[in-house]
């Protein structure tokens, strides 16, 4: 299932000291990192669990293109995508016709596919139903005649060319009044009047919230982007029975119920547990015992999981880089290979990096992990390197004329006299890592970029602090650390340097 | 001792070391003296292998410098580099006991070792857990000569010593050193500026000028038969202040 290094088998002993042992047999479920992805994973978690299954929800990840590698890799079992997703994003380069020829693409690869869940979740357009009574507009084409609407659509649909030029050309719409704006704004204009018809998603809790009517997209402009759950095939036998139960919900989440679903966990706040749970026991008649977490054990646990995602990796890197710097003192040419590999490291955008590792190392802390100590690596090696650099000539050369070997010298001389150097490095390395760990919630490792990433999504900001703060406190702590070391092992005779320099 | 045999060194092209052969008779002290540039602390870097010539060849006690001996090499000899090189982030007490404590001496020799060198350098022992940079510039100057004789060498390369000293610390300090290296019987490789210094320490005084070795004797050879008409330039040029009323350097 999974391809296994003594890297990964560390990283695999390290994190499963710190999870909870699963059973043998246990059922991952992911999810995207907006509601209605995280709300149909939570769906699919409590229907594993009503099929007696033990199931955990990775929620929030990155985005489909680490689902999807992490569903090929093993890392998860089954997550909730859209046709039109698949056949335009993840597989677009097959162009693909139709979903039955999507179904047999992804049998190829030990994928399998349900029917729709019922919503087809695509651009759509609004209105406000007032209008739509008044005007009598129930289809875009019905657009036509109304030359006078103010149009209000957000940036990305007013430029794409699938979006407003395309729709405009395809409906032959006579609209002259059409500005971009911000969604947010676009709904406050509709509740004023100021526009009469905006683009939206059709599964958007705000249609509901806003009470806004949505345009039959008469002619089929708008690709299907049909909810469906992807899962590994070989569920078959490793869980008999679970996708019989999952086939349940197929058909069964219409679009009206999606809408509210989401404004459930967007509007009234309530979470995706708990909406999931209401949503399974009315409809399919499957209770499920719930436990939510309190804000003080989640607290914990992403405060247990950033310490170990930043410890591991930091402690890793420094391991690693100071031998490194030391090395780039000794061999020139190698050394600037050295310091130019990390710096080129530093320039990966983070995203790409983890999505790049995900085929070795799956999700959650390992691949996190691993990034960060790669991240780690440049301002460790760097100071390193300059702090030895830096050493006045004349005293090597009085170290060499004692008779002192080589390596002697580095451990009494070199090292000592580059230490607030080295030490800078790390502290520098350390605060850098704090603050990047939180994006290893993107990839399922935790940490204090849960909160935040949820807070984001839910536009709540107490949830973003939850994650923000902690993730502060625990840098400036971890910085204070650092620099209280600085006055225990950076020797005294060079802190006497450093006051009268000043 | 050391025996130099048409030893050449360039930096990047330029000679700095022009096939100079030298012999350093044992137990004497010899001094090289030039002008700035001339070579001189090339010449002793080369001796205690911190560079290596281009061609010719050193050799020590009748056996070829190499990389494979340097380092026992080096544990015979005390060097005192120009800028004193002391390492600023271990006491005095350290620097002076560095290479003692590596060798594992046991510790009541190396504390009756240091107690000799203090009285010896006239260093006060309340200063023994200060740091280099706490001291003053003459007290540093004492301190890396202790350092250079703490295993008691056999040979000292000494590389102006004495630099940038006031002139009462100076002369303090040379009649100490003249006072160690007679009672010691040491062999002494002494480099300076000054012709008042090279001809007090002096056994033979060894005149370089950019690279070569332009004339090798005593004192009195030097006044009386001066090799060519740079050689009483250059003694010529270090005036005395009585000589010049009112200006004059040195
Ligand atoms: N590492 C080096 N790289 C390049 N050139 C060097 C190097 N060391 C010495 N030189 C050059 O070699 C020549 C001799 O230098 P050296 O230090 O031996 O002079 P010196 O006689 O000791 O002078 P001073 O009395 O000023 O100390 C000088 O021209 C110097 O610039
Ligand atoms: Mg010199």
């Amino acid at each position: 299932m999974k391809k296994c290094s003594k890297f990964h088998l560390f990283f695999l002993l390290i994190t499963g000291l710190f999870s909870k042992a699963g059973g043998d047999q246990e059922i991952v479920i992911g999810s995207k990192k907006f509601t209605e992805s995280v709300i149909l994973g939570e769906i699919l978690t409590q229907v594993s669990q009503f099929a007696g299954f033990s199931a955990i929800h990775k929620q929030e990840l990155g985005g489909t293109q680490i689902l999807w590698n992490a569903l090929l890799a093993g890392e998860i079992d089954m997550y909730p995508d859209y046709t039109g997703t698949l056949m335009r994003e993840t597989l677009s380069e097959l162009r693909l016709k139709n979903e039955s020829e999507l179904r047999q693409v992804l049998l190829s690869q030990g994928i399998g596919m349900t029917e729709p869940l019922g919503f087809n979740n695509t651009y759509a357009m609004g209105i406000k139903k007032a209008t739509w009574q008044r005007l009598n507009i129930n289809k875009i084409s019905d657009l036509q005649n109304y030359p006078e609407l103010t149009f209000g659509f957000s940036n990305e649909f007013m430029n794409r060319s699938d979006g407003w030029p395309g729709l405009k050309k395809y409906y032959q719409l006579p609209q002259q009044k059409v500005r971009g704006l911000d969604h947010d704004l676009a709904y406050r204009g509709l509740e004023s009047g100021d526009i009469q018809l905006t683009d939206l998603y059709s599964t958007d809790a705000e249609i509901e919230y806003y009470d806004l009517k949505i345009l039959a997209d008469d002619r089929g402009y708008f690709p299907a982007y049909h909810s469906v759950i992807l899962y590994r095939n070989d569920l078959k036998s490793r869980a008999p029975g679970l996708l019989k139960i999952i086939k349940k919900i197929e058909g069964q989440i219409l679009a009206s119920a999606m809408i509210a679903l989401n404004a459930q966990v967007k509007i009234e706040q309530n979470t995706e547990k708990s909406t999931a749970g209401r949503f399974l026991s009315s409809t399919l008649n499957m209770n499920v015992a719930l436990v939510e977490q309190s804000m003080v054990s989640a607290l914990i646990k992403h405060t247990q999981e950033h310490l170990i995602l930043s410890g591991i990796s930091l402690s890793g890197a420094i391991v690693i880089s100071i031998p490194l710097g030391i090395l780039a003192v000794r061999r020139k040419r190698l050394g600037q290979f050295i310091l130019g590999i990390t710096g080129i490291i530093q320039t990966i955008p983070s995203l790409a990096l983890l999505v790049f590792m995900i085929p070795f190392l799956g999700i959650g802390a390992a691949p996190a992990i691993a990034a960060l100590f790669l991240y780690s690596l440049l301002p460790i090696v760097r100071n390193t390197y300059t702090g030895l650099h830096d050493i006045p000539l004349e005293i090597l050369e009085s170290a060499d004329a004692m008779g002192l070997p080589r390596n002697t010298r580095l451990r009494l001389i070199e090292i000592p006299l580059a230490s607030r150097s080295i030490l800078a490095g790390i502290k520098t390395s350390a605060v850098i890592n704090i603050g990047t760990a939180t994006l290893g919630a993107l990839i399922g490792a935790g940490g204090f970029g849960q909160p935040i990433l949820t807070g984001i999504r839910l536009d709540n900001i107490s949830l973003i602090l939850q994650g923000a703060i902690p993730a502060a406190v625990l840098a400036i702590f971890v910085q204070g650390i650092f620099e209280s070391l600085d006055k225990v092992i950076v020797p005294k005779g060079l802190q006497i340097k450093s006051e009268n320099s000043f | 001792m050391f025996q130099l045999q048409n030893i050449s060194k360039q930096f990047n092209g330029t000679p700095a070391i022009d096939s100079i052969d030298l012999s350093i008779t044992p137990g004497q002290t010899s001094v090289l003296i030039g002008p700035s540039g001339c070579g001189k602390s090339t010449l002793l870097r080369l001796m205690i292998g911190l560079i290596w010539q281009d061609a010719g060849q050193v050799l020590f006690d009748g056996e070829e410098v190499k990389q494979s001996k340097l380092l026992n090499l080096r544990k015979q000899i005390g060097y005192v580099i120009q800028e004193g090189g002391l390492f600023p982030h271990v006491t005095i007490r350290k620097n002076i006991t560095l290479m003692a404590d590596y060798l594992k001496w046991d510790s009541g020799k190396i504390k009756s070792r240091l107690l000799e060198l203090l009285d010896l350098a006239q260093f006060s022992d309340r200063r023994l857990d200060d740091f280099p940079l706490q001291i003053s510039g003459g007290q540093r100057q004492r301190v890396s000569l202790m350092r250079a004789l703490m295993l008691d060498p056999d040979v000292l390369l000494l590389d102006e010593p004495l630099g940038a000293l006031d002139p009462m610390v100076r002369s303090k300090l040379q009649s100490d050193l003249k006072q160690i290296f007679q009672s010691l019987g040491k062999t002494v490789i002494m480099v300076t500026h000054d012709m008042g210094e090279a001809a007090f320490f002096g056994d033979i005084i060894i005149l370089m000028r950019e690279g070569r070795v332009i004339q090798q004797g005593t004192m009195l050879d030097f006044i009386e038969s001066p090799g060519e008409p740079f050689v009483t330039d250059f003694i010529n040029a270090q005036r005395s202040p009585l000589d010049t009323i009112g200006g004059g350097s040195n």
